[in-house]
Formats: C-alpha cells, sequence, structure tokens
C-alpha cells in the first residue's frame, strides 16, 4: 500500500476521493459538532474528470485518494460545481499538479474564480443544459442559482444516473462511511435539517422551483451525490420529500422560545410563557442564548409555528446574544411564523421595541404588543406571559398541523 | 410591460404579478419600483437586473 487514503468506489465509473474534517466545528458562525467532510468525485471515463476538490489544507489526502486508483496526471477534465473556498480551496493546487486540459464552472462560477484567485486560473464557462462527452460517458449541466450560491450548479452522469449535487442534500457529518444505509437514519435526518435551516432556507423557493423541474426533466436518480456527508444511495426519496416539505415551511404546533437573561427577570418570563404554549398543546423548546448556538435555533424553528423572543435591555439595547441571533435568524428568512416579544429592563427598556421591529422585518404575524416589566416580574406579570403563551398556542392549534 | 431578469440568482421581475410580498403590487412597471426596492431572493439592487 502506498498511502493509507484510498479512494471509495461509488459506482462502475465514479470514485469518492474527498477529504474528512473530523475536527472543524465553527462554519462561519453554523457549529458542525459532528465535523464535516468535503467530498470531491473522479469519473473514470476514457476521459477522466474530477468534480470539486477540498478545502486548502486537506489537499494532500484528496491527491493520495486519486493516486490510489489513478494516475492523477491523466486527469483531463476539472469541473468546478461550486466556487465556495471548502470545495474550490484545493483547485490551484489540483490544477498545478494534474494540469488538466480543461477546467470549467457555471459562467457565474467563472467570474467568482476569477475574483477568488485572480487570473491563476483559465476556467471555461458551461450554460445551462450543457453536455459535456467523456468519450464513453456524457455529463449535463444545470444551473442551480442561489442554492447556495450564484454560481452553484448541478452535474448530472447520464449512464449512471448519478447526480452530482454539491452542498444540495448535503450535511456536515465526519465519517468514515460513505454511503446513507451505511449510518443511522436518526443523524442523517437530523444532520440534514440542521444543514437546509443554516444554508438553504433563505432560498426555499428556489429549492421548490429546482425539485419541479428536477422532476419534470425525468431524470433518473440513482445516485445523489453531494459536496459534503454522505452519498445517497438508498434514500434518495426521503431526502427529496424531505426538502420539499422544509421548503413549503408549514407551520407546526410547535414554538420556539429564544432569550437571554440579566438577572432571570427574562428568564422567569420564559419559562411562564413556555407553561402556557404548553397548556394549549403545544410543542415548546426553550433556548436560552446564553447556552445555545444560533445554529441549532434555526434548527428547531425549521418546523416550528411560532417565534417567541425575549431579551433585558443592556445600555439601551438588546443583550448582544440576542442581537446576534435575531440577525442570523432574520437573515435565513424563516416564514409562516407567529411570535412575540418580552423582556424586562431597569429604566429605559428599548429591548422590546428592537424585538418587535426585527420580526416585523421577518414578518412574522405578531401576536400581542409584546410583555415588559420594569426590573423583575410579580405574579400578575408573570400571569400574563402565561395567557400570552396560552393565547399563541391556541392559535397554533387552529392554524397548524401537529409537530411531528 | 417587459420583464427583467436578476443578474445574480436569475430571479424575473414579472410586472404583471409584482412582489406583492414586499409591497409592490400586480402592474408596477419596473422602472417605477421604489428606491431602496431589491431582489427578493438574492438581495441585489435594481442594477443587477437586465431586460429580458
Amino acid at each position: 500500500m502506498k498511502d493509507v487514503f484510498q479512494a471509495v468506489q461509488v459506482t462502475d465509473h465514479v470514485y469518492w476521493v474527498g477529504a474528512i474534517d473530523w475536527d472543524i466545528r465553527d462554519f462561519h458562525g453554523y457549529t458542525t459538532p459532528r465535523g464535516s467532510t468535503y467530498n470531491a468525485y473522479l469519473i473514470l471515463g476514457d476521459q477522466i474528470a474530477l468534480l470539486d476538490t477540498v478545502k486548502a489544507p486537506f489537499m494532500g489526502e484528496m491527491m493520495s485518494r486519486i493516486a490510489s486508483v489513478v494516475d492523477p496526471q491523466k486527469i483531463s477534465v476539472l469541473i468546478s460545481n461550486h466556487s465556495e473556498l471548502d470545495h474550490s480551496g484545493g483547485l490551484p493546487a489540483a490544477v498545478e499538479a494534474i494540469r488538466p486540459g480543461k477546467v470549467y464552472a457555471s459562467a457565474v462560477g467563472v467570474r467568482t474564480l476569477q475574483e477568488l484567485f485572480h487570473g491563476a486560473l483559465e476556467v471555461l464557462p458551461l450554460k445551462d443544459g450543457d453536455r459535456l462527452s467523456l468519450g464513453n460517458l456524457n455529463l449535463t449541466f444545470l444551473e442551480t442559482r442561489m442554492l447556495h450560491w450564484p454560481d452553484s450548479m448541478f452535474s448530472y452522469l447520464e449512464e449512471e444516473a448519478l447526480l452530482f449535487s454539491q452542498d444540495a442534500f448535503g450535511m456536515h457529518l465526519a465519517s468514515l462511511d460513505r454511503f446513507d444505509d451505511e449510518m443511522d437514519p436518526d443523524v442523517l435526518k437530523h444532520e440534514a435539517a440542521t444543514y437546509f435551516a443554516n444554508i438553504l432556507l433563505p432560498y426555499a423557493p428556489l429549492v421548490t422551483q429546482l425539485l419541479a423541474r428536477v422532476g419534470n426533466l425525468g431524470l433518473r436518480l440513482g445516485i445523489v451525490a453531494p459536496d459534503h456527508g454522505p452519498i445517497w444511495r438508498k434514500d434518495i426519496p426521503v431526502i427529496l420529500d424531505a426538502y420539499g416539505r422544509w421548503a413549503r415551511q408549514e407551520p407546526t404546533r410547535k414554538a420556539v422560545v429564544v432569550y437571554a437573561t440579566m438577572w432571570h427577570s427574562t428568564e422567569r418570563m420564559a419559562r411562564a410563557l413556555s407553561e402556557g404554549l404548553k397548556a394549549e398543546g403545544a410543542e415548546v423548546r426553550v433556548m436560552a442564548m446564553d447556552h445555545v448556538h444560533r445554529s441549532q435555533v434555526a434548527y428547531e424553528l425549521l418546523e416550528a409555528g411560532a417565534l417567541i423572543c425575549g431579551s433585558p435591555t443592556l445600555n439601551n439595547h438588546l443583550l448582544p446574544q440576542m442581537a446576534d441571533v435575531m440577525t442570523y435568524l432574520k437573515g435565513l428568512k424563516p416564514r409562516n411564523l407567529m411570535g412575540a416579544a418580552f423582556g424586562s429592563y431597569g429604566w429605559s427598556g428599548e429591548s422590546v421595541r428592537q424585538l418587535n421591529d426585527i420580526l416585523v422585518e421577518m414578518k412574522v404575524e405578531k401576536v400581542g404588543e409584546g410583555i415588559r416589566v420594569k426590573h423583575r416580574p410579580d405574579a400578575g406579570v408573570l400571569a400574563d406571559c402565561y395567557a400570552l403563551g396560552r393565547e399563541i398556542g391556541e392559535r397554533l392549534r387552529a392554524k397548524a398541523a401537529p409537530a411531528a | 410591460m417587459k420583464s427583467y431578469e436578476c443578474g445574480v440568482c436569475g430571479y424575473v421581475y414579472d410586472p404583471a404579478k409584482g412582489d406583492p410580498d414586499n409591497g409592490i403590487a400586480p402592474g408596477v412597471p419596473f422602472e417605477d419600483l421604489p428606491e431602496g426596492w431589491t431582489c427578493p431572493i438574492c438581495g441585489a439592487e435594481k442594477d443587477q437586473f437586465s431586460p429580458l
């Protein structure tokens, strides 16, 4: 054996040659407790093609896996489905080492790679619907703009019914297993949903369009090979159905209470609200931003029907950890939510108004004008919080399906 | 009235449909969209759009 890093065969002609990142925990603000993989794929046709590369520090691992099945110098075509640096970071070094005849990306990808590498690469554009022959095998390309970057595209290998879907249908999950049927389906569901909630949610309407388009094209999907996490070969209908459901953002009777607290007053309000919600049959998540990561909130909100947010006032503003999570959630554009704001204060008390303003920007249907209290909530204020929880719970029961 | 395509994400503004989610009623020509209107999908500004 020349090297410990081996390629993994996916189909007759396709091999996984990516890298496993056991240690990554922070993906530009999205926490990844299970690490990730950067998936690159080798197609051994009459001409040999490499689809995507890996994050730059993992290039040695990728090149070793390639060399386990073929001399890298024999690769003649390099295709970048997605220009983000976890997939393109290794591209200049790969071009240097392999010297392929052609490097391809989508038209927007050509521009993005130029903006990243400043002329270090010569890249040719592919249009939506273009085909590329590798002799005995044929690739077709589909632009998937804003899923999740403007440059993103899918590549489809017709003869093997294999869709290279770049970040779509992926997840952050480091593993030595490569295929969905080798892994715990509950973990896959959790990590795929977390990925969708944190990366794809802002573009949910485009996901709906894309699923319709893939359906209309009548593509046979024997294998779906994303750029992170497992390759789907068994539960393809499961992940396609889940994407359809998440993209529709149908609310359920689940309420997420997210708050931060200084001296436990806002916390007491959160607890009273949560009890009121539960009394009306809502499924409740109570998330204190002093302990919880913003990307876990995004996950919980994915199938929720209500967002109730609380913050004390610190120096005329939200507590910073609440400003953090609200900015993050606003950018993810969740839809079909109802909600409310609450919080305690010592003298000026701007936080509830500021939270209300954010809820309006997020197009959340507000229930009431919020509850604010000076210093500690007494029994009467806590009863008001409980009643607000009940009111939101009642409305959820009237309009939303039971939580899954 | 002409439709306009966003050069970043490919969203098409169709004046017949408007952009009701963002307060633009059907029938508003692209040229009359208010200052500050951005692509509802990717947030690109009006100057990123071109006529179809």
